[in-house]
């Protein structure tokens, strides 16, 4: 179904000190992932796949390699003559986009001028494949104001201000920590919440109003109190980027076919901007093991535990284990590489030793040349 | 009123291609898979537009469903601009009467006025049964330069399949003074390609001429170019070079898919400067697993490998299960091979099923009577029984049952 009556709004551009390598050249949105695709690829195709076809990304800066890697929006059907892709940045240098309020508030018309009765506001970090219209099917049946998506698992270790939620029997949120020290499991809120479009101009209007501008503490903490407040909880496979490690660990978490069967769930797939590349060619004499590989490779080496991203070359006698390769670095010929992460477009030389660990997956950046 | 085009392509897709028998029962030839993730027409699509040409006419006629949807509005090839791009243009109904495409000519003559519209100077003829990467631009070059009515592409062929092919035999200059079809005794190796430049005001009248010729066949090679060369047109042969193949029978498209895993054969699909396009289906990247071994392969996107594949074009997602062997075969979109199955030599459609331990094919050193040998193909969606035995060189277009171990 399309053409629903819900909006996205999608933040592009945070977090990006947790992971300042991968986003010396990009914002977070455009941080390459699982072979194929960019971390804005899994909120913007969720939305689409849930039937929303307005959705605003919001940037603040540094936002070229994301205009090329959206365009229009065809590739995720946001093309449209009615509604589409709008990408948002400042206005002016006045906007303010430091914090969720005030960035909400520079965008204050576009969220007037939309028609749509709800809105979807989610971050680009967490890489899950979530249906939105089941969260508003819970949202209508809990007759809620506002609805949190949340995890119910252990605190990932470097998570921004985790919002902790805890629930009544009904769901309905009845206090709301905002604290790194937990023990054990607990439901964090994942940055994706379902609210009422005109209540959410209200919100924002009031808290700019008062100066009170942290979103977390001074809507979510204070709101819950006020308005009826619900959980949903997210069980399928997600992972929230906050450390070089979690990157790693969530490319390699690829490996798994039911994460695949989930993420990559046919019935709701995930879209990125097409390069016509041709199928990966597979060289005489190629050992690959247990690696997820996207098309324009050509494979002459031993690849294994890992994610080769478009038109990587491996060359002969080269031997790659749990890597992540990012698109057109060509390695050599005899070189040995394990437990690195590669950016794009990097050239590794023939007979290179390059070693990392899985506690340190070291980092070569864009365009470098080993 | 549309903006003038200097070159209008007309791509003849209509053909059934019944020599690949299954594998174009229900769809053209020209929308057969190629390539791992290709289709035939992508060749000549991609061909246009690297060489400028923005306004293509695709001539469909037979099974034309899967073309159309295809070809969709020519977004892929960068072939939607404002006013030109990709026309689907098929048989309709007149005043004076419906009639279905009769032949070569008949059909870019029943689109005259497809061609009229851009008021070109030249028109180019191609035909969606041929894999290569050619630069037109150059051709319509020479044409230009040789103040030529028609040029028709050439190939230099060997000797002794010269007699299968249209042979153009040249004086120096590169002119044409004779056409011999399928000659017993060949003068010449320049095989015709196919692929035809002319000057739209003399194909235009050549046209309507053939056409109230009631005893034409309303073919280019059989009615059209003889009487354009008797008439003492300028006619020249375009030499070309590089990699040109037929796909036509069952032989050569399995031989032609093969040809790309082949590092000395000259068709390289990584060349950015020409790009072969297509449409992409939206899938994940390929998983090899733990239990996989893959070599000298052409696999895309959305594959998942368990099993062993040698020598071997794998299409969007297929899957290999474990203990699964694929040699020297074509596997197309969706098609699944079970545990333990074996195809060797054989050539699957899309969305099909080889049930577990089932043979399909056989390599051509373990059959003696080599007449016996030849490439099996398999229909698309179908479902091959597990432990059923397919023989080389059969075409099966129904369900299999399995056998009983």
């Amino acid at each position: 179904m399309r053409g629903n009556n819900i909006m996205g709004i999608i933040f592009a551009n945070l977090h990006e000190d947790l992971v300042s390598s991968l986003t010396d050249v990009r914002i977070m949105g455009a941080v390459p992932f699982g072979g194929k695709y960019r971390l804005i690829d899994f909120p913007l195709s969720n939305m689409v796949n849930s039937g929303i076809n307005k959705v605003g990304v919001l940037t603040k800066s540094n936002y070229q390699s994301i205009m090329d890697h959206l365009g229009t929006g065809k590739a995720w059907d946001l093309s449209r003559k009615q509604g589409g892709l709008f990408i948002l940045p400042p206005f002016t240098n006045s906007n303010d986009y430091s914090n969720r309020i005030t960035t909400l508030n520079s965008i204050l018309p576009f969220l007037q001028n939309s028609t749509q009765e709800y809105v979807v506001i989610s971050d680009c970090d967490t890489v899950c494949n979530i249906d939105f219209q089941d969260v508003c099917r819970k949202h209508l049946e809990n007759n809620a104001d506002i609805t949190l998506v949340y995890k119910r698992d252990v605190l990932p270790e470097k998570l921004h201000a985790p919002a902790v939620l805890s629930f009544d029997r009904n769901g309905k949120v009845i206090d709301v920590l905002i604290t790194n020290n937990v023990e054990g499991s607990c439901s964090f809120y994942m940055n994706m919440l379902f609210i009422k479009r005109e209540l959410l101009i209200e919100l924002v209007n009031k808290c700019v109003s008062k100066n009170t501008l942290n979103f977390k503490r001074d809507i979510l903490q204070v709101e819950y109190k006020n308005l009826s407040v619900y959980g949903y909880e997210f069980k399928g496979f997600s992972q929230v980027i906050t450390s070089m490690n979690d990157y790693f660990n969530a490319n390699m978490a690829l490996m798994e076919s039911e994460v695949r069967a989930d993420l990559f769930n046919s019935d709701h797939p995930i879209y990125t901007k097409v390069r016509d590349d041709m199928p990966t060619k597979y060289g005489l004499g190629s050992k690959v093991r247990n690696s997820l590989i996207a098309n324009g490779c050509t494979i002459e080496g031993e690849v294994e535990n890992s994610v080769l991203f478009k038109g990587v070359h491996i060359g002969k006698g080269t031997k790659v284990s749990n890597c992540v390769i990012m698109q057109d670095t060509k390695v050599g010929a005899n070189s040995s590489l394990s437990y690195i992460i590669v950016d794009k477009d990097v050239t590794i030389g023939d007979e290179k030793t390059l070693m990392g660990t899985l506690s340190y997956p070291p980092y070569y950046s864009k365009g470098s040349v080993v | 009123m549309y903006p003038k085009q200097e070159v209008v392509a007309m791509l003849l897709a209509g053909g059934q291609g019944s020599r690949l028998g299954v594998l174009t029962q229900k769809l053209a030839k020209p929308a057969v898979p190629f390539g791992g993730k290709y289709r035939i027409i992508d060749f000549p699509l991609s061909n246009c537009v690297n060489s400028g040409i923005d306004a293509v006419g695709v001539l469909t006629q037979y099974q034309p469903l899967v073309l159309n949807e295809y070809i969709g509005n020519g977004q892929p090839w960068d072939l939607d601009s404002n006013n030109s791009g990709v026309s689907v243009l098929s048989p309709y109904q007149q005043v004076k009467g419906a009639d279905w495409y009769s032949g070569t000519a008949n059909a870019i003559y029943q689109n005259i006025n497809y061609i009229d519209r851009y008021n070109p100077d030249y028109v180019v003829i191609l035909s969606g049964d041929h894999i290569y990467k050619m630069d037109y631009s150059k051709m319509i070059a020479a044409h230009k330069e040789n103040n030529a009515d028609c040029t028709i592409a050439v190939i230099d062929v060997p000797l002794a399949e010269a007699s299968r092919f249209g042979i153009m035999n040249t004086n120096p200059d590169g002119s044409i003074y004779e056409f011999e079809e399928k000659p017993a005794k060949p003068k010449s190796t320049n095989a015709s390609m196919g692929i035809y430049v002319f000057s739209y005001d003399k194909l235009r009248k050549y046209l309507i001429e053939d056409e109230e010729d009631q005893n034409s066949t309303h073919d280019f090679g059989k009615d059209v170019l003889p009487k354009m060369l008797n008439d003492g047109l300028r006619m020249f042969a375009y030499q070309f070079q590089g990699y040109w193949k037929d796909v036509g029978t069952i032989d050569s498209l399995w031989e032609s898919n093969m040809d790309l895993l082949d590092p000395n054969v000259p068709l390289d699909l990584t060349d950015e400067s020409w790009k072969i396009y297509s449409r992409n289906p939206v899938v994940p990247p390929q998983y090899i697993s733990d239990s996989a071994t893959v070599q000298n392969s052409l696999i895309a996107d959305g594959c998942s490998i368990s099993g062993s594949v040698d020598f071997s074009v794998l299409f969007s997602n297929v899957v290999v299960k474990k203990g699964a062997v694929v040699q020297d075969s074509i596997i197309m979109p969706g098609s699944v091979i079970e545990e333990g199955a074996v195809v060797q030599y054989a050539i699957v459609s899309e969305n099909t099923v080889i049930g577990k331990n089932a043979v399909i094919g056989a390599r051509p050193e373990t059959i003696e009577d080599k007449d016996k040998w030849g490439i099996a193909v398999i229909g698309d969606n179908l479902k091959i029984g597990d432990g059923a035995k397919i023989a080389p060189k059969t075409m099966v277009s129904e369900n299999v049952e399995g056998v009983d171990e």
